[in-house]
Formats: structure tokens, sequence, C-alpha cells
């Protein structure tokens, strides 16, 4: 490991032009729970570390009517912990929950998580669910992307050089609606998703149809992917076992898994189903209260 | 927990319990200190002047090494030595004894720095010692190493090829019967036969026969404590290793044999060891941070980082073993046939031999014939690993019996209750087993609670597995100093990783009729104690134990000749019992004597050795209770309980942490651990996240029952417990996964997609 410059700002305005000005490899830090990681094992060698958990816009968390406001570097235990959150955004409640353990979850972000932009990230497929919008500072202002826009490959992401994620954007959630995130892990704790559902769908009045639903898919592609087909064939049915296995089905029919130490080709594609069939089962039950 | 107090307590026995410090449970005296973090481990060991060091390691996994050119490294601010293998004597073709079976000294020496190939990816090319590990690092990375790329071996069936890349060139098949060599280089490095009866025979007299054939994947041994060595080459020429080992004379003579010096010239003082299971012998950092020490002047530590130890020291063979068994209509075995193929590594030393010995000791069978091999391929040199070879091999021959008694329509324990290996059963390899006690741990799991619940839920299965280990004897030596207080230290050779120090300070109390913790046991180096071989092969506390004993007579010797002095009595009127010296008109206490004669003569102090060959083979049945996901394949345990037979159990807790112990590590076997490589013959999971140990969260309580069958060969009965364990886990998984969703896994580890694959293929 080389010396690095170690910065922590108290504005956004001072990160974003610590950022922008380094000549050399400079990355901005939330948790560290990645980045360190990077550093101590090489595959990132940087210049400046700029540290963003004292600037006071990423550690937003609001919830009212408007939606729900979640700075980039809150670490996952304030979200969990959040009574709001479980009981609206339930998904991404689940997300940092599963993160880590309670040591990693003490530091690390839903931002961290997003920008890290691995393929198995356990917030991204939720935060799709969830219809999130991704606000971002930079030398040239601010500018907003849609989170199913903001992967482009593994460890890649739409962020340019001094742009920082300073939060994420839910609108509010309609009634009858529920969400839900899970992965599959070969052991019960201390694994990365070999596949990741997130869903988020809304009911009518009755409960008995679906109004609408969004499928995020974590794992089984380069990147994390809104399922659109599967989620569109949601909307206006009944709510039953068919319908649920045709979602499943076309979920499993997009996917484009690899084969490595974590999963087969084969067992990806077909667990991709059996967890979308799941997750949307239990969206619908926390929807229906 | 079912424990043995518990049992002996519900059987309601008022016999009187047979010793008064062997089974009970005292508090272990290194205790405080681990739980306090205050116990020193390897790398917490700090020598004045200390620099650091780094290792240069193989990018590719099969490569001749063209040239190093170091000069870079040596040029950078900080840096104080480098060493290559050039450093190293050459050690010619010189086979040599080190504690740990014969080695040839010529592929120890290239496994700790790469002569002319390199034979693994991770293998060791070069060292730097600098200031600071950051240097260290950064100058191994300036270090130019010219390769010549080779193709990868990676498979054992492959390596065997004859148009197979050969990995060494003075590699040839040894016939293991006859001693005789091939011509030609191989990568065969060992074939072995053993036959016993008539086996065209067995198999015509059989009713059914089950032949299939199985993999298993390289596996770790998943210490937490990487390996970690301090070294200082001092300018008089003596040699200091601090390390964390489980044999301090076996590193003494590795490194005398390594760096051509005088055993006496090296000492060798164990650290605290974080885990060992056999993968603490050989030495890995040692030789190379004594050659940077040497050119630096200064005492040099490297520690391995978790990549370092997944790549570059010793896991326990992959393999693959065709096992066919035959039984008569009764459900009597008529034969059986094992063809195995062990993985050695880079180079030669698999424990095939263990594993073709072990691949039928649980049955008595009149007919068989075991074939094995000892296969190189560019994988990291196997070592050993808790009863290596045997869990693969139980894997196999367990999986064909459980085949079997479907087929028989027989319950598997009643099966094996009628063909198990007892007192005077003569293995395929030709030795006779003294009193064991494998029936008595099917009895045991017979009458358990565990196996009188039956299961009702969906997916939920039952197995069943046994398993054999020998234990080992070889030399241990203990020395006691009677303090003026009456307590006594004890210094002993054996570095402690079960509890050990306990266990034989126990052991020395019962035999002197004092407490346990009247006893200060101390690990010492090697300048300070005997010659004692490796904590390996279960013999702690069976060989040290006995050395300890022989010390506590010694010591009662010496009392009673001085107390007949002090009394001025014939030495025959006096004797020493239950803690007292006994004359003809006194009984004085062994406080009181300690202290007397402490001020009426020499010094007392006393010594014990062992050397027996009698450590009473061990073995171990498992019942595991399943629920399968038939979804997804993974498989979920219900409930686990271990019986084994121990012999005498001195401190009973730790014989069951050491059965809960080897379980766990069997079930990671099991379910999820393996070398995961790809195309290129890189290890795509060296780290904890990939390489899947189980976690507190994927286990039951492993419920524990000690069964004892005294060994005839020990004065208390002691038979090894460390090793058994690991042997039947994925045998009994197997069974209990088929049982819950029927599917076999012919293949190690049985994880969600190998266990997904067989269900859709069903399924279709
Ligand atoms: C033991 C352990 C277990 C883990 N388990 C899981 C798991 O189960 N599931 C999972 O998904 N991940 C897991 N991770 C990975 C990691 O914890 C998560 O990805 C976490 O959410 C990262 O957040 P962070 O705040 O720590 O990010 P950091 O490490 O601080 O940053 C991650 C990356 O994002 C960049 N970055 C951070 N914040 C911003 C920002 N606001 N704007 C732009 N770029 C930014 C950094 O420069 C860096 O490249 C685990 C990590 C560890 C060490």
């Amino acid at each position: 490991m080389r010396d690095f410059e170690y910065e922590a700002p108290t504005s956004l305005a001072d990160a974003v032009g610590l950022l922008a000005k380094s000549k050399g490899t400079a990355r901005p830090l939330a948790g560290g729970t990645d980045l360190i990681d990077h550093v101590r094992t090489g595959r990132l060698v940087a210049d400046l570390i700029v540290d963003l958990k004292k600037i006071p816009e990423l550690m937003v968390l609001e919830l009212n009517n408007a939606g729900l406001r979640l700075g980039a570097a809150v670490p996952c235990y304030k979200i969990y912990e959040h009574p709001g959150i479980l009981e609206q955004y339930s998904a991404i409640s689940d997300s940092s929950n599963i993160i880590g353990g309670m040591q990693v979850q003490n530091r690390a972000s839903v931002g961290g998580n997003l920008a890290n932009a691995g393929a198995a990230a356990d917030s991204t497929p939720a935060l799709i669910a969830l219809n999130a919008r991704v606000i971002i500072a930079g030398p040239s202002g601010t500018r907003e992307v849609a989170v199913d826009q903001f992967c482009t490959g593994p460890g890649q992401n739409v962020l340019e050089p001094g742009e920082i994620i300073v939060e994420l954007q839910f609108p509010p959630r309609p009634a009858h609606s529920g969400s839900h995130y899970r992965r599959f892990i070969p052991r019960n704790e201390m694994d990365i998703a070999v596949v990741g559902v997130g869903a988020s769908v809304v009911l009518d009045a009755s409960g008995e149809n679906f109004v609408s639903a969004r499928i995020g898919l974590g794992a089984v592609a380069a990147k994390p992917f809104y399922a659109q087909e599967a989620s569109e064939l949601l909307a206006g049915q009944p709510v039953n076992d068919e319908t649920i296995q045709k979602a499943a089905a076309a979920a499993r029919a997009v996917v484009h898994p690899i084969t490595d130490m974590r999963g087969t080709q084969e067992f990806r594609t077909h667990v991709t189903g059996v967890l979308t069939e799941r997750v949307i089962k239990k969206a619908v039950e926390r929807a229906r209260g | 927990m079912a424990t043995i107090d518990e049992v002996k307590a519900a059987e309601g026995s008022d016999e009187a319990p047979k010793y008064k410090v062997i089974g009970t449970r005292p508090i272990r005296h290194d205790g405080a200190d681990k739980v306090t973090g205050r116990a020193l481990y390897g790398a917490d060991i700090k020598i004045k002047g200390m620099i650091f060091g780094a290792i240069l390691r193989s990018p590719h996994a099969h490569a001749n090494i063209k040239s190093i050119d170091t000069s870079k490294a040596e040029a950078l601010p900080g840096v104080r030595a480098v060493a290559t293998s050039a450093d190293l004597p050459e050690p010619g073709d010189k086979i040599a004894e080190l504690g740990e079976g014969a080695v040839v000294l010529n592929h120890l020496s290239s496994n700790n720095l790469a002569r002319t190939k390199v034979l693994y990816k991770g293998h060791a090319v070069a060292a730097v010692a600098a200031d600071n590990l950051h240097i260290a690092q950064e100058a191994a990375s300036l270090i130019e190493v010219e390769y010549e790329v080779l193709p990868p071996v990676m498979d054992v069936l492959k390596a065997m090829s004859s148009d197979a890349p050969v990995l060494n060139p003075d590699v040839r098949t040894e016939e293991a019967s006859t001693g005789e060599k091939g011509d030609k280089p191989t990568n065969v490095a060992k074939h072995i036969v053993f036959e016993k009866g008539d086996i065209e025979k067995g198999f015509a007299d059989a009713k059914y026969v089950v032949e299939r054939e199985f993999r298993t994947s390289t596996v770790h041994q998943g210490y937490i404590e990487p390996h970690v060595a301090t070294v200082l080459w001092n300018n008089d020429g003596q040699i200091t290793v601090w390390t964390p080992t489980q044999g301090t004379f076996s590193v003494r003579s590795q490194m005398a044999e390594l760096l051509h010096v005088p055993l006496a010239r090296v000492k060798v003082v164990p650290a605290e060891i974080g885990g060992g299971f056999g993968g603490k012998i050989s030495v890995y950092l040692a030789p190379a941070a004594a050659v940077l020490s040497r050119k630096a002047g200064v005492p040099v530590q490297i520690v391995m980082d978790r990549a370092d130890v997944l790549q570059a020291t010793g896991p326990t063979p992959g393999s693959f073993i065709r096992i066919k068994m035959g039984v008569d209509a009764d459900g009597r075995l008529t034969a059986a046939e094992a063809w195995m193929a062990y993985e050695a590594g880079g180079y030669p030393g698999s424990p095939i031999g263990a594993g073709a010995m072990c691949v039928f000791s649980c049955y008595d069978i009149p007919n068989g014939r075991v074939e094995g091999y000892d296969v190189c391929v560019n994988k990291p040199r196997t070592n050993a690993y808790r009863a290596p070879g045997a869990t693969n091999a139980a894997f196999a021959t367990e999986t064909v019996v459980d085949e079997l008694c479907e087929k028989l329509g027989m319950e598997p324990v009643e099966f094996r209750l009628l063909n198990a290996s007892k007192e005077g059963t003569r293995r395929i390899d030709g030795v006779t087993y003294p009193r064991v006690g494998l029936v008595e741990t099917l009895e045991a799991i017979k009458n358990s609670d565990h196996y009188k619940t039956p299961l009702t839920g969906k997916n939920q299965g039952r197995g069943i597995g046994s398993g054999f280990w020998f234990n080992a004897g070889l030399k241990s030596a203990v020395t006691v100093t009677v303090n003026t207080d009456g307590s006594v230290s004890l210094l002993e050779g054996s570095t402690d990783i079960g509890g050990s120090r306990t266990g034989i300070a126990m052991q020395f109390a019962e035999a002197m009729g004092l407490a346990a913790e009247d006893i200060k046991p101390a690990v010492v180096d090697t300048d300070s104690v005997g010659y004692t071989d490796v904590t390996g092969g279960s013999r702690v506390t069976y060989a040290t134990g006995w050395a300890a004993y022989e010390a506590a007579q010694d010591l009662k010797r010496q009392i009673v000749a001085r107390a007949a002095e002090l009394w001025d009595v014939d030495p025959a009127q006096v004797s020493y019992e239950d803690g007292h010296v006994i004359g003809p008109d006194k009984s004085v206490c062994f406080k009181e004597i300690a202290m007397e004669l402490s001020t009426t003569g020499e010094p007392l102090i006393a010594r014990g050795v062992s050397n027996h060959n009698e450590p009473g083979g061990a073995f171990g049945t498992h019942l595991v209770d399943v629920e399968v996901d038939p979804d997804t394949g993974k498989v979920d345990i219900l409930r686990y309980t271990a019986a084994q037979d121990c012999g005498t159990a001195i401190h009973p807790a730790y014989v069951e942490g050491q059965i809960q112990g080897g379980a766990v590590q069997g079930i990671g076997w099991g379910l999820n651990e393996e070398y995961w490589y790809d195309e290129t013959g890189s290890m795509r999971n060296a780290n904890f996240l990939d390489y899947r140990i189980p976690t507190c969260y994927d286990l039951p309580m492993i419920d524990a029952i000690i069964v004892e069958v005294p060994n005839p060969g020990h004065p208390y009965g002691v038979r090894g417990v460390g090793e058994v364990p690991i042997v039947p886990p994925p045998a009994a998984l197997e069974a209990a996964i088929y049982d819950a969703v029927g599917v076999r896994l012919y293949e190690l580890p049985m994880s969600p997609p190998r266990v997904l694959h067989e269900l859709l293929k069903k399924e279709s």
C-alpha cells in the first residue's frame, strides 16, 4: 500500500472542489467498507481519499409526504432502525439488514454500495424496485439519474471525474403497496448474493389485483437491472400463483449470468425464478398489511 | 448435550469413580490469557530491532523460471535484504527424516523458494526485508521474473495420463510394496496395492454389487491464525525462530537441513497457535526469514495474508475414488475394491497411504483390493489435515454402503453393526485391530434420543456415517520441578492446540494424587525440554500424557527414597499413595514433604519420556438430519449427533470440543468448501468470503456422545480424539440429502448448485 492524502471536508462544495482539483487518483469515501479493502489489496491505488461523512447533505434522512430522501453516506443501521422506512420502503430496510454484519452495517452506506457498482450489490435491486433517483453533484452543478441507469458495467457507473452522489430520492409510496429484497447465499451469513431480487408491488383496494410492480435483479448480469417485462406483466393481473409464476419465468428469461466460484449459470437462472416468486409473494403480503 | 458425566449419572452408576482428576473439567491453565487477548500468538512477537519481510509469489500455476532480477528491489530506499533460492544451500538429492516422515529436501527447499520452476500459483519466488511492510511489498513487486509459462495440470486423472506435462523431472513412480522406482519422469509419485482374500470369488458370492465414482475438491484446514515466522540469525551463528507451529523440533530439523547448519545452532520458540489441524508442521516462511536476517543482521518477521495461506500452504488433496462393494443376501460384505488417486499438489506426498488404509477400515471384509496413486498437479503442495486422506475415502465408501443398505432394505445402523470392524478384524492392508470401539459408537447412536426421534417434515432426511483414524504414538518428553510451596512446574514440548497443557497436567496430577491446579504446565522451546514429536496424529494426550505419567513415577520413586533417608527407615517401608508419603509410623502429604525436602537436600526434579506405539485406533459414528430446499438445493442442518470412542476422556469438555470442531470442519468440507480454479490454474476464491467455511449460523449444536472403551495400550486408557470426527460428516450428509430429496451426490462439495443440478436432472 502506498501513502495517500486524506481530507474530510465539511461542505459539499469543498468535497467536489478537492476531487475535481486532484491530479492523481482521487476517491470519495463513505463507510470505507469497500474502499479500504480495495486499497489494502492493491485493487485501487489512490493519491487522495475524500471522506464524505462530515458533509450534512450526505447524512440527510428525511421521510414525509414528498417521499424519502436518503443521504448517500447514511450508514445501514440508521436505515433499518428507521420505523418509517421499515414500513413504507421495506425493501431498502431488508437490504441494509443484509449487507455485511453488524460492524459493517455501522459504517456501510447505500450510496457506497451503489457507487461501487458491483453486480451483486445488495441495495441496488431494492433501489430499482423502489424507483429511486440518484442526485449527483459535480464541478458543473447538480444532476439527476434514474437508479436503473446509474451502473454501466462491473465496477462502472455514470459518474464523471469529481462527481459524487449526494442523496437518493424515493417517490412517496401509494396505498396498498409493499416491497421486499431477498438474496440467495450458500451460507446463512457472510456471503455475496449469488442471485438478488428486489420487488415492489402496488395492489388495488381489494388487495386481489396488481396495479403495478417493479422488479430489480442482481448478480445475474454484468450489472443490476430493471426486469421490465416481468414487472409490466403483473400490472392489472390478479394476484395468484399463475401470474406470479409468469412474472418469474419472464425474469428468468432476461438474465445473463456467468458461472463462477459463487454459482453456475444454470443455478443462477433457475434461482432467479425461484426468488422472484418468493419476493413478489412477500411484497404482496406486506402490501396487504 | 449428553455429556459423559450425564450419561454416567443417567445410568445411575454408583460405582466409585475410577479417577480423581481424570474425567473432571478444571479450568484450563492458559484460559485467562486466551479469553483476555493476552496470549502471545505468532504475530504478537516483537523482537528488538525487528524488520519486516514480504514474499514475491508466482502469478502462474506452472512455469519455468528463466531469470530473476532483484536489482530494482535492492535499490529501493528502506530495503535491507533480498533473497532467492540462490541463497539457500543446494539440497542435492538428500532425503531427510524431519519429524513428519521422509522428505525429499529438494522439494521442501524449492517449496520455500522456487528453484527452477514454479508449480502452483502463489509459489514463493523471492523474499524482501525492509524497514516496514509497505516498503517490503513494494520492493517485492519491483523484482523482475522472467517466466516461460507452461500448461497447468489441474486434474488428477489427466495428470496421470502419459501425455500430461510433467511437473517434477526428478519424480519416478515408486511401488510402495517393493520400493522399486520406474524409469521415466512422471506425475505419479507412488503406487500402492493392498490385497486380501480372493476378490473375484468375493464378488461372485455377492447378491448385490454397487460401484460408483467419486470426486472431492481440495480443501484447507482454515485455521484462523495465518502463518508467521520471526527469525534472528545472530552474529554468532545461532538462529532463533519464534513461530506458532505444531512441532518445534520438526521446525528445528527442517531449518538445520534447509540451511545446512548444525541442529544445535537452531532454537525454536513456540508461540501460542491459532489452529493448525496438520497445516502448521512444514515450514513456509522461516527459511526465507532466516536468510534475510543473516543478510540484514536483525530479526525479520514475515506474516502471510489469507490469500497466501490458502494458495501457498498445505491444503488436503482433491481426489478421484472408485469404490465397488458386494454383499450377500444376509447383508454381509463379501468383497470390496477401491481405486484411488489423490492430488499431491506441486510436489509428491499426498496422504494416499493413509487413505488407502482407511478406505474400508470400518468393515470386516473377507476379500478386498485397494489401489492408490500419489499424483502431482499444479496446486499447492498438500499437507496433513485432520485424519489426512480418511475423509475423502469415507465419503466414497460410506455412500456406497448407504446404497447397499437401500438395496438390502436394511437399516444402515444394523448393516454397520453386522459388518463392523472389531478386535481381531484384519484390514485389507494387513493390520489386525486390537480392542476398538466402533460397535460401541454405533450402539450409542442407536440409543440416542436423536436416533429415536423420527423426522416428520417435508424435504427432511437423516444420514449416518462412520469413520476411523489410526492415531500416533511417537516420542515425547516431560520435565517436572517440585517447588518449595508444593506446586509442580511441568515443562513439555507439545505445542498446545486443543487444551493439551491441561490434559497432560491432569494425568500428572492423577498419578501424583494432586489437583490439576497444583500443576503449572508450560510449553517451552527446543533448548528447554527433551525431544518431542509434533502435535499431530492425535498423539499428544496419549503420548505426552504418558511421559507425564512416567515423570510422576520417577518423582514418586525419588520422594520415597528421600523420605526414607529423612526418616532414617528402610525405603521398602515407605510408599507413596494418593498424594501422601507413608512411612512406618506416619503419613505426610505431598505439600509438606515437598517443603521439607527442599530444606534438606538437593532440588527435586523428575523426568518422563515415552515412545510407545499402541495408540489404539479410534472410531466415530455421526448422525445428521437435514432439510433441503428443493428449489435452490440449499442444505440446512437440523440436528447433529456424533458418538466417538475416546478410550478415556481425560478432560471431557476438550474431548467434546474436538468432536464438535472436527464435525464442523467435515460439514464445511461436505457442503461448501472447495478450491475453485479457473482455466489458467488460478484459485479464484482465496479468501474467507468465497472459500466458505461454515459460520455459527450454519450449524446446530453438535451433540457429542463420548464412548469410553479404554485403550489397553495406555496407563489411563487414552486414545487420540482429534482426527476421527472430521471423517464421517460428508458421508453422513450425503446420505441425509438422499433421504430428504432422493438425489445422490458423488462429488464434494455438495453445494447448492450441485444439489440443484441433480434435482433438476431428476425432474426432467
Ligand atoms: C465484511 C464485509 C461484508 C460485506 N457484505 C456485503 C453484502 O452482504 N452485500 C453487499 O452488497 N456488500 C457487502 N459488502 C461491501 C460493502 O460493505 C458495501 O458495498 C457497502 O454498502 C459500501 O458502502 P461504503 O459506505 O462502505 O462505501 P465505500 O467503501 O466508502 O465506497 C465504495 C465505493 O463507492 C465510492 N463512493 C462512496 N460514496 C460515494 C458517493 N457518495 N459518491 C460517489 N462515490 C462514492 C467510493 O469511492 C468507493 O469506490 C461487504 C463488505 C465487507 C467488508
